[in-house]
């Protein structure tokens, strides 16, 4: 593909969000934001966010992962427990937040690479099973964690909050199950669209750069690739990474959209993480624009079949088989073809006469 | 004492793990999927024995016949209408349409049996075993899980080695294009398979909901993963693996429930996995792939 066009599609996908935003823009001044629609606005930025970095490792390194949502916990503790702990010490909220934005992705991004290391030796439906192990550990880890805070430093502990030891001035800053109660709600449209635009950035840069296409290489052919000197570790493992420290950042943003966070099976288990391959498969592997689009229709879809109540899950779930059997279907993409042929084969004559 | 009467229940969790993974395993093998919604037919033959038993009161065996019939047609029903026409996509693609599945069948159960939990009521009625004075106590639901278990790997084993359609499900996943110029019909050795896996879920229920008796629409999901990780514990596409993995699953995690922590038990599970992984990266009974260019 050469430059120009490249910018060009680049440059469609940022004017998709940016066009988003001033929409919404419009339809706030004009009333006509639901307060349903108002508390669905950040959730949209940060599943685009997990959408597109998933995207990274399964369409463009080639892995399949079902551990996602265990980076994005990482990050969403790691930037929630920064915000808690520098209450007194940094009183201005929007630059703590955005401390804990860097602190959540470095996180995400470490535990990554210490995973990664391991992990991407095994390949296909193993990497897949490890991945997802992963990701419960992590959950399970940080539901049985403890840590507090007082004068003589943080204590931990994997027991009990009586187990700290903490003396009068202490504060229990993890409270195990609970989670982390009382975070500050620090997320709005306007800093959650430009962390999609910041990911978007990342993530589209990469790809078309050297880098991007030495990860390519390996997904294509991981022999080849190394027989002309990929390292293919490193370039693994930096995806892989990317990644991860991206599914931190969204977890920062779902951490001070809430005020209190806890690691259920709901936000941060195997489920969240076959929700976000379902966004990045249903937009297309390696498309960066589509898992955006996926992830914001298939969120809204069933805020919108809200009317229907108890249907509506059922319905997200027929949509959902009818697409992949639409989409994926070898039988499908024979008859779409032979309807696009004669579709094409109706316009000829006609473009011939007009001609 | 008390360490074997853990250990003895953590070999019936594992028998119940084991024959939930062979349906994983078999699927796997054949047609080189990982059918997600496999767990939540384990919670409809819950369901349909809860519905025979305990609201129209007919006896227990009855209700497993009944379960059996209804998770084996789904599961060649869902195999004709979800997943053959995906045959020859990518794996990713069926991989999520086995995951619609999965909430399509989550999401029926949840609108006639609301998500309430109820109580079920244990199909075996025989009365426990009593041992060194009373020291000892086992379950005898615990007792039939693991003769179960014993007598369907018995079944399974000989039933591929020595029939013909088991030779065929053999021949299939060793080579599904040589299978077909065989003259081996494939798509009904793979529904033939489906069958079986779903006819295994639903015993799987059975004993799965007596030994927990509290059934919801979700109840499949957890014990799903157990499964499909003891599975790939032995080595997928494995049935004696299946086997071996799902008991050595079941033992870990109720000893390190009973010494360790049981908050901590998932998490001990999920870390030996990962290091018999990453020792041996096709599982224990793993065949190894040589790769080629």
């Amino acid at each position: 593909m050469n430059k120009k066009k490249v910018r060009m599609q680049n440059g469609i996908t940022y004017g998709i969000v940016v066009g988003c935003w001033i929409l919404v823009q419009i339809m706030d001044k004009t009333g006509h934001m639901t307060s349903l629609l108002k508390g669905i606005l950040v959730p949209l930025c940060m599943y685009s966010i997990l959408a597109i970095s998933l995207n990274l490792t399964v369409g463009i390194l080639g892995e399949l992962s079902l551990g996602h949502a265990g980076f994005m916990c990482v990050g969403a503790f790691s930037g929630a427990f920064f915000t808690k702990c520098m209450e007194n010490i940094l009183p201005n909220l929007q630059v703590r937040f955005f401390l804990a934005i860097v602190i959540g992705a470095a996180m995400a991004g470490v535990c990554g690479i210490l995973i990664g290391i391991p992990v991407l030796r095994l390949k296909g439906d193993y990497l897949a099973i490890v991945t997802l192990a992963f990701g419960e550990i992590i959950k399970n880890l940080i539901n049985v964690m403890y840590i507090g805070l007082d004068q003589n430093g943080f204590h931990f502990s994997i027991k009990d909050t009586m187990s700290l030891g903490m003396d009068e001035t202490g504060v229990v800053i993890i409270k195990g199950a609970q989670g982390i109660t009382g975070t500050p709600k620090a997320a709005t449209f306007l800093i959650a669209v430009a962390l999609l635009l910041i990911t978007l950035f990342i993530v589209l840069n990469l790809i078309h750069s050297r880098t991007g296409r030495a990860i390519m290489s390996i997904r294509d052919n991981r022999i080849a690739a190394e027989s002309i000197g990929i390292n293919i570790t490193k370039y693994k493992l930096m995806a892989f990474a990317i990644s991860a420290a991206l599914a931190g950042v969204a977890g920062v943003l779902y951490a001070h959209n809430l005020s209190t966070l806890a690691a259920t099976p709901k936000n941060f288990g195997y489920n969240m993480s076959i929700m976000i391959l379902v966004f990045v498969v249903l937009g297309g592997l390696g498309n960066i624009r589509g898992s955006m689009i996926a992830a914001v229709v298939l969120t809204l879809l069933p805020e919108l079949l809200r009317g229907l109540n108890d249907y509506r899950m059922l319905i997200y779930a027929v949509v959902l088989i009818v697409m992949m059997l639409f989409n994926s279907s070898p039988k499908a993409i024979e008859l779409r073809s032979v309807l696009m042929e004669r579709f094409k084969k109706g316009k000829e004559p006609a473009a011939k006469e007009e001609a | 004492m008390s360490f074997l009467s853990y250990l003895i229940n953590g070999i019936s969790l594992g028998s119940i793990y084991a024959i939930i993974a062979l349906g994983y395993t078999m699927v796997y093998g054949i047609a080189r999927m990982l059918n997600f919604a496999h767990g939540d037919i384990i919670m409809v033959g819950g369901f349909a024995i809860f519905t025979i038993v305990s609201t129209m009161g007919l006896p227990p065996l009855l209700g497993i016949l009944v379960a059996v019939a209804v998770c084996t047609v789904l599961g060649v029903t869902i195999e004709r209408v979800a997943y053959r026409p995906l045959r020859g996509a990518s794996s990713l693609a069926v991989l999520i349409t086995a995951i619609g599945v999965s909430y399509l069948l989550q999401n029926i159960a949840l609108l006639i049996f609301g998500s309430n939990a109820r109580q079920f009521t244990s199909v075996v009625t025989l009365p426990n075993l009593k041992l060194a004075d009373g020291a000892l106590t086992i379950s005898s639901v615990t007792i039939v899980t693991i003769v179960s278990c014993i007598l369907i790997m018995i079944g399974l084993t000989s039933f591929i080695n020595k029939t013909k359609v088991g030779q065929a499900m053999l021949a299939v996943s060793e080579d599904n294009g040589a299978a077909t110029l065989m003259g081996i019909d494939v798509n009904r050795t793979i529904a033939i398979t489906f069958a079986i896996g779903s006819a295994l879920a639903a015993v799987a229920g059975a004993l799965l909901c007596s030994t927990y008796p509290s059934l919801t629409p979700y109840t499949g999901s957890m014990p799903g993963i157990k499964a499909f990780v003891a599975a790939v514990f032995g080595g997928i596409g494995s049935i004696p693996g299946a086997l071996i993995g799902g008991v050595l699953l079941g033992v870990i995690e109720n000893l390190s429930k009973a010494y360790i922590s049981s908050q901590l038990s998932d998490t001990i599970v999920f870390s030996v996995l990962i290091l018999v992984l990453l020792i041996r990266p096709t599982g224990i009974l793993g065949r190894k792939i040589n790769e080629k260019v």
